[in-house]
């Protein structure tokens, strides 16, 4: 469906890609460890290494719960929203198929949160 | 010499005279250029006659009405106010339920004053004109007496100073805000169907039955008669919200289906705006009513079913979010609080950790959900607070492209797991917290686009101070919103250690003590 009005309705979108002079949106969220209430969202370049997401973005909000020091990293499931796929940790954004507005999440297996509860 | 005096005026006629008898058909331009808007929603209607007024109020008589109310109001606020009457309430951290509802009712009631204004110029009937130019009155008398109710608090608590600024521009505010911009942008007709009808009438006594008895629980005098002052409006606006419903779905069979859609899409808004007034009965209040759970099963699934059954006869049906709603009132609450707890440097209030009995209570009112889900949570982080380590999210939120809640609400059916859905509109990826929002959006992707996302203006570099370099390398947007929101940093933090706490216990102990 479309919106319906008096005049032509034609609007930018508020969060188009060239608004973000040469970087990027992405959202970031460790599956299972709802603490965290919601999933962050960064800007950068999408010639950014995926490992800075790991060691920076990741390491700096998640490493609070107890569980990030158990993390098995080799163990880890990439998901970009709800398609598996396995990060080239050397390769960029980009080179792995990570896109504007893309969300990265991420299951650590046997860790569940706090006592199990997904928190 | 005798007298000659006409007859009163009944009731009946007088109500004809002061309402339909001062409209008149346009001669000189042809009526669908002097009401454009009432025809392009798609909503048909063949004769506004058939407007049944349910309140016959005049004007005269409405002037009358609301300045006793006033006079009543304005002497309790001047006694509670010259009686030192914000250090009767039951605890310091109640405060922050005036900073929390300051922020966000308020300004929203002079949204629904310039809605109810704009509506009222564009119906064709004289019935629909008058109770909404009434109804645009009330709310804003309603945005005045909140405010000034509060305003004697602002001479003692931090935080409350700002909350015009801050309405457009914050993180929390903008679910708000969104809700009332995309009503105000929507016809006449949806405009009735949003808040006539969905907030005032479906949703509104989750927010004015426990904020009013949440007030007069916790002695708060000059809130509590706010509150009872515009309740005893809101039964008209009530009325009129259900009137407008009934006279469309009267007027012609093809108007069901889309009056169907507006009730499904609103519904389900206001129910994502009203996440935080059940964090407030649930978290927030010192002394607790009842848990939102409570109150969403009496008013919303006792008194909202009864509504809808007595719609059936219409052929509408109960909103499509009504089941996701019932189980979802088993954690919102819960979710909501952690999400204004974690982000202690972001909100003009202050959070805490329940106390024991108060945790206590939770377990008590959620048997199926707090033990098992949230209590060893919000222990471990009380834990971690009372070792120094309060907990301290800096990122930035992923919102809802329609409601703007936060992404905070889980999976229906997996509450261990986040609820993701996303579209893809002109090669935009865009996210929601829902499938209902999802469902908004994809019915007019062209006004959700243009949704204000607060972190998201932030990195485009909108949301610094001027100066501020914001294409620098290291530019970094969290280290300047604050200034941007004009927050004082007084008012953020745990509600333990803050000023607030400190000057509520000295006050009191002033007040009660040699």
């Amino acid at each position: 469906m479309t919106v319906k009005a008096l005049a032509d309705y034609r609007f930018k979108s508020s969060d188009a890609l060239e608004n973000y002079q040469g970087k990027q949106l992405l959202y970031i969220n460790w599956e299972k460890h709802r603490m965290f209430s919601r999933p962050f969202v960064v800007a950068l370049p999408p010639e950014t290494p995926f490992s800075v997401i790991v060691d920076k973005y990741i390491t700096d909000c998640y490493r609070y719960h107890p569980d990030f020091a158990r993390i098995d990293w080799s163990t880890v499931v990439w998901q970009n929203s709800n398609t598996v796929f396995s990060p080239d940790p050397v390769k960029s954004l980009k080179e792995n198929g990570i896109g504007h507005k893309d969300l990265i999440r991420f299951t650590t297996p046997g860790l569940n949160g706090i006592a199990d509860t997904g928190y | 010499m005798d007298m000659k005096t006409s007859k009163k005026l009944g009731l009946k006629e007088r109500y004809t005279m002061m309402t339909r008898d001062l409209a008149w058909d346009t001669t000189y331009q042809p009526m669908d250029k002097v009401f454009p808007q009432v025809g392009y929603e798609g909503i048909k209607i063949h004769d506004w006659d058939k407007w049944e007024d349910p309140f016959r109020l005049t004007m005269d008589a409405y002037w009358k009405y609301q300045a006793e109310k006033e006079r009543k109001l304005y002497a309790i606020l001047d006694a509670f106010n010259q009686n030192n009457g914000h250090l009767s309430v039951t605890d310091g951290r109640y405060i922050n339920v005036l900073k929390l509802f300051l922020g966000s009712t308020p300004p929203l009631e002079l949204m629904a004053a310039r809605g109810f204004s704009m509506v009222g110029r564009q119906m064709v009937g004289a019935g629909p004109r008058v109770a909404c130019q009434m109804q645009a009155v009330d709310e804003y008398r309603h945005f005045q007496t909140q405010i000034h109710s509060i305003s004697n608090y602002n001479k003692f608590y931090n935080g409350m100073d700002e909350f015009a600024h801050q309405q457009s521009r914050m993180w929390y505010l903008s679910d708000g805000k969104s809700f009332f911009d995309d009503a105000i942008t929507a016809g006449p007709f949806e405009f009735m169907v949003a808040i006539g009808f969905a907030f005032e009438y479906v949703l509104t006594n989750i927010l004015f039955v426990p904020f009013i008895s949440g007030a007069a629980y916790n002695g708060d005098m000059a809130a509590m008669t706010v509150g009872f002052s515009a309740q005893s409006d809101e039964a008209r606006h009530m009325t009129l919200g259900l009137e407008c419903i009934k006279f469309m779905l009267e007027q012609d069979p093809d108007n069901l289906a889309i009056v169907q859609r507006w009730i499904d899409k609103w519904t389900w808004r206001g129910t994502r705006k009203l996440a935080s007034v059940g964090m407030m009965m649930d978290y927030m209040l010192p002394k607790r009513i009842m848990s939102f759970k409570e109150a969403w099963e009496i008013y919303f699934e006792q008194n909202g079913a009864a509504l809808f059954t007595d719609l059936a006869r219409y052929g509408v049906t109960i909103p499509k979010c009504f089941a996701q709603t019932v189980e979802e009132k088993e954690h919102v609450t819960h979710q909501s609080w952690l999400g204004f707890y974690m982000k202690p440097e972001s909100t003009p209030f202050h959070t805490w950790i329940p106390g024991p009995d108060e945790l206590d209570w939770l377990s008590e009112k959620y048997p199926n959900t707090f033990d098992k889900y949230y209590r060893p949570m919000y222990e471990y982080l009380d834990a971690q607070e009372k070792a120094g380590n309060r907990f301290n999210n800096k990122t930035q939120p992923m919102n809802c492209q329609v409601c703007v809640n936060t992404i905070k609400y889980n999976e229906p059916g997996d509450p261990m797991e986040m609820c993701f859905r996303e579209t893809v509109y002109q090669g935009e990826k865009f996210h929601f917290c829902s499938g209902h929002c999802q469902e908004i959006f994809e019915d007019e992707p062209e006004k959700y686009i243009q949704t204000y996302i607060s972190s998201h203006q932030a990195l485009q570099g909108n949301c610094a101070p001027e100066g501020v370099d914001t294409h620098a390398p290291d530019f970094n947007p969290g280290s300047h919103i604050a200034d941007y929101w004009r927050l004082d940093p007084r008012a953020t933090g745990d509600f333990n250690g803050s000023e607030d706490q400190k000057n509520f216990a000295a006050w009191r102990d002033l007040a009660t003590k040699n």
